[in-house]
This record gives C-alpha cells, sequence and structure tokens, in this order.
C-alpha cells in the first residue's frame, strides 16, 4: 500500500463523504471490457448512475484480466475490511475469480450484484443503498450452494 | 498468451480538495473511455484512497493550470499528476495516454482509441480466457489436471486443484469443464450457465453423474482417441499415397471432436504429435495421481 498522494491526504473533501456515513462500503465496478458477456446497456447505466453518486469507487477493466494476473489490489481489495459491494456477473464467477488471484472474500462483508442478469436499477440500488436495507437479487457471500439453487435469479437462461 | 504482466497503471479521478469538478459533462463516458483501454480507475473519496497501490498512479484533475507536486513517500509507486482542465473526454484519454509512456499493458480488443478509431487486435491484446474452480464443488478429483494438454492445472502445496498458467488456457475452450463430474469448472467469459458461473441446477449435476461427459461422448478417452484416429490416418496414407484423403479424414474426425465437446478447432489443429501428446497425458496423470495419493495421505494422519 502507498503513502498518501492526494494534494491533501486521503481524507480530502470531496466525493465520498456520503460513503464515510455509509459504513466503511467499498464499491467495485467491473466493466467486463475483454468480451462482451454483460449486456452494454446494463453495464453503462450502472457506470452512469455510479459517476453522478456523491461518493468514491473502484473501477477495473475485467475482474478475469486482473485475476489471471493476480493483481495485488484484489487481495487489497479482500482484506480492507468494511463491506465490499461488487457490480460484476455471477457471484459464484467472481469469488471464484478472487480465489484464483489468492485473495479469497471473506464469508461475510461481501455483496455482489450481476449485471449479466440484473437492471441497472436493481444493481445500482444495491450498489447504494445504505447498510441494512434490501438490494434486489444481491448475493452475499455467506449464502449456501443450496440456496443459490433455490432461489435462482429470474430470466436466466442457460 | 497475456502480452504483458506489468500491472496496468491506475487513473485516479480528483476532485477534491485543491480541485475543481471535472468540467465535463459525460462523467461515466471518461470513465468507460478509460475502462475500455484497459486502466483501472479509482474515483477518489472515502473508502478509495487508502487503497491506492500500484506501480503507477496517473491523478488527473482540473487544478486551474497548477497540477499539485505529490509522491508515494514509500518510492514504490510513480506517481503523475496531470491537468486536465477545459479537455473533452478523448483529450483527457490522450493525456493519460501520453502520461502512460511506453509502459505495456493487456489492451481490451475493443477500445475506443482517443481518436475516435478502434485498437486493433494485437499481440498487445489477450481475451481472458481461463478455468476458474468453484472450491465449493471441486473433491480435487484431479480429472481435469489428466485432461489438459496445456499446463493449465497445478497443485497447491496443499494438494488441492490450482489454475497454475491460465495463460497457457486455448481461448474458448470449454472442454475441461466437461470432464468435470462435479460441474465445478467455470468459464467466465462463456455464453451459458452453468459453466458460466450461473447457478447449478439438480439435472446438471446428474447429467454428470450419468457420465454424459466426453469420454462417454467419445466412447473411451479422447487422447487415445486421437492417437488412434492419428494411426489410421497415417495407415491410410501410406496406403493411398493420398496426402489430401489423409488430411481430410483428419479434418472428418476433428470436427467430430469438436462438435462433441465444443473444442474450437484451432484447438484441435494445434495439436501436437501424437507422441507428445502421450508424453503430456501420462505426465499430467503422473502430477494428478501423486496429488490424490499425497491427499489421502494428510487425510490419513490428520487427527480426527
Amino acid at each position: 500500500m502507498t503513502e498518501p498522494i492526494m494534494p491533501n491526504g486521503p481524507a480530502a473533501p470531496g466525493p465520498g463523504n456520503a460513503a464515510a456515513a455509509a459504513g466503511g462500503v467499498r464499491i467495485l465496478y467491473c466493466r467486463c471490457a475483454y468480451a462482451q458477456v454483460v449486456p452494454a446497456a446494463v453495464k453503462d447505466a450502472v457506470l452512469d448512475g455510479l459517476a453522478t453518486a456523491d461518493r468514491g469507487f473502484e473501477m477495473v477493466p475485467d475482474l478475469c484480466e486482473m485475476a489471471a494476473r493476480r493483481d495485488p489490489h484484489l487481495a487489497e481489495l479482500a482484506r480492507a475490511g468494511g463491506t465490499l459491494r461488487i457490480a460484476a456477473c455471477w457471484p459464484r464467477a467472481v469469488k471464484g475469480l478472487f480465489a484464483l488471484a489468492d485473495a479469497p472474500l471473506g464469508e461475510t462483508g461481501v455483496e455482489i450484484l450481476n449485471m449479466r442478469t440484473d437492471s441497472a436499477e436493481a444493481v445500482l440500488v444495491g450498489l447504494l443503498t445504505a447498510d441494512g436495507e434490501h438490494r434486489g437479487t444481491t448475493e452475499t457471500a455467506t449464502m449456501t450452494p443450496t440456496e443459490k439453487i433455490a432461489t435462482p435469479p429470474t430470466g436466466v437462461g442457460s | 498468451m497475456i502480452a504483458a504482466l506489468l500491472l496496468p497503471p491506475r487513473v485516479v479521478v480528483y476532485e477534491g480538495a485543491g480541485a475543481s469538478p471535472l468540467s465535463i459533462s459525460d462523467r461515466s463516458g471518461l470513465f468507460a473511455a478509460l475502462l475500455d483501454h484497459g486502466y483501472a480507475v479509482t474515483r477518489a473519496g472515502a473508502g478509495t484512497a487508502d487503497l491506492l497501490s500500484g506501480e503507477v498512479l496517473i491523478v488527473i484533475g482540473c487544478f486551474d493550470g497548477r497540477p499539485p507536486a505529490v509522491g508515494d513517500a514509500s518510492g514504490r509507486c510513480d506517481v503523475t499528476v496531470r491537468d486536465v482542465t477545459g479537455l473533452s473526454v478523448a483529450e483527457i484519454v490522450a493525456v493519460v495516454e501520453v502520461a502512460r509512456g511506453e509502459r505495456q499493458m493487456n489492451r481490451p480488443p475493443n477500445a475506443s482509441a482517443a481518436g475516435g478509431g478502434s485498437v486493433a487486435n494485437t499481440a498487445e491484446t489477450w481475451k481472458p480466457w481461463f478455468p476458474v474452480i468453484d472450491t465449493a464443488r471441486c473433491t480435487n478429483c484431479m480429472q481435469c489436471l489428466s485432461f489438459c494438454l496445456f499446463d493449465v492445472y497445478g497443485v497447491s502445496t496443499e494438494q488441492t486443484l490450482r489454475v497454475e498458467n491460465p495463460a497457457n488456457c486455448k481461448v474458448n475452450c470449454p472442454a475441461c469443464s466437461r470432464v468435470c463430474p462435479e460441474v465445478a469448472i467455470m468459464f467466465p467469459k462463456y455464453h451459458a450457465g452453468p459453466i458460466d458461473g450461473g447457478p447449478v441446477s439438480d439435472a446438471d449435476v446428474n447429467r454428470e453423474k450419468m457420465k454424459v461427459d466426453i469420454s462417454a461422448l467419445l466412447g473411451g478417452d479422447i487422447y487415445a482417441r486421437l492417437r488412434e484416429r492419428s494411426a489410421d490416418a497415417k495407415s491410410r496414407f501410406s496406403r493411398e499415397r493420398s496426402a489430401d484423403a489423409a488430411l481430410a479424414e483428419r479434418r472428418r474426425c476433428l470436427t467430430k471432436l469438436a462438435d462433441a465437446a465444443q473444442i474450437p478447432r484451432e484447438v484441435l489443429d494445434a495439436l501436437p504429435s501424437p507422441e507428445e501428446i502421450q508424453r503430456r497425458v501420462e505426465a499430467a496423470a503422473a502430477r494428478a495421481a501423486a496429488a490424490r495419493e499425497a491427499a489421502a495421505a494428510a487425510v490419513a494422519v490428520a487427527p480426527t
């Protein structure tokens, strides 16, 4: 980890003041830039919603590409504490990608939103809603495989 | 293959104290353009500043012509600050590209260039295609390790399956997922479930238990089949003295294999010689057997 690099240090005012009040929530957005498996309209709308929100967040071109490189930033995110909300694709795949990068996600404090199947509105609600409120078809890392099978997202093709 | 293993630069969009908000109206357009060029992007704020790591950080903001002199006190990170006051999205991307310099990065294939063109598929691009293990389902049977000819899989120090060389995987080939009896191998870039990481239904599991795997489909070991076909082809070649006929036969057989296992034709065309296949199969099988034995031994000595 680096030392602060911002002109006035990392706690400088600006986007993110609301995030501090949200209780240590980090947001990670995956663009899936190396393949077209996430609907463009959904990922664009989610990015648009995040860009207009008053908070900081992380964006990566492609979690798969990062995992293949075992990018250390994934480990930092996984171990950062607080709540990590990830807008990407299937939760099973996202968890596997972090594990592949030697950055396994914790059993708690991780919420994965699926831009492959969910609407942009549902994903944004999940990302930006305060803790403890319902977040669409968000799947948390604490769900068991049985629960995953019992409650598949609607409209899932195979 | 991964063209560049170096960490790509991270662009930090800064709008805090000492800077004005970005003057562009299309803020998400800027984020998208940077991401589509392969850059990781951080919109600075609470929940991000303590994780600003990487070898190269390019900080952009509207500093009214006076970008601050900042740096990483630890000396582990190369920090560049650029003032983007009044610039358009394309111009900001161009500024970042210049700041990146000659540093290599793996480019998304469809990235829009700053000038509105596109970045062609070159040696600098690689589609991240490789297997991802669902550790909640994997039983470490090592069938995939035995199956893969390209050393994608390995064994961890805990004697569990591990994706060791993801860049060795053949793009768009999901064949190893077909040999997994537990539906534990995912390819996130695949077009359909459960291989794409989607929910695994009882029907998916039952299908595997009914031996609808590649071995059953092909009536035996795939590599044994390939060797037999190759030997047959050689025999016919020597008999008929017709290279064209031999090639046609080989293509017919490979098409059948490709259809059954959804293996891209180019992967089969690139397979090594039968002798090399034999060597690799034996080596992989030996590694898998050793891993299974070590895991069994560890269980045997583990306190109950």
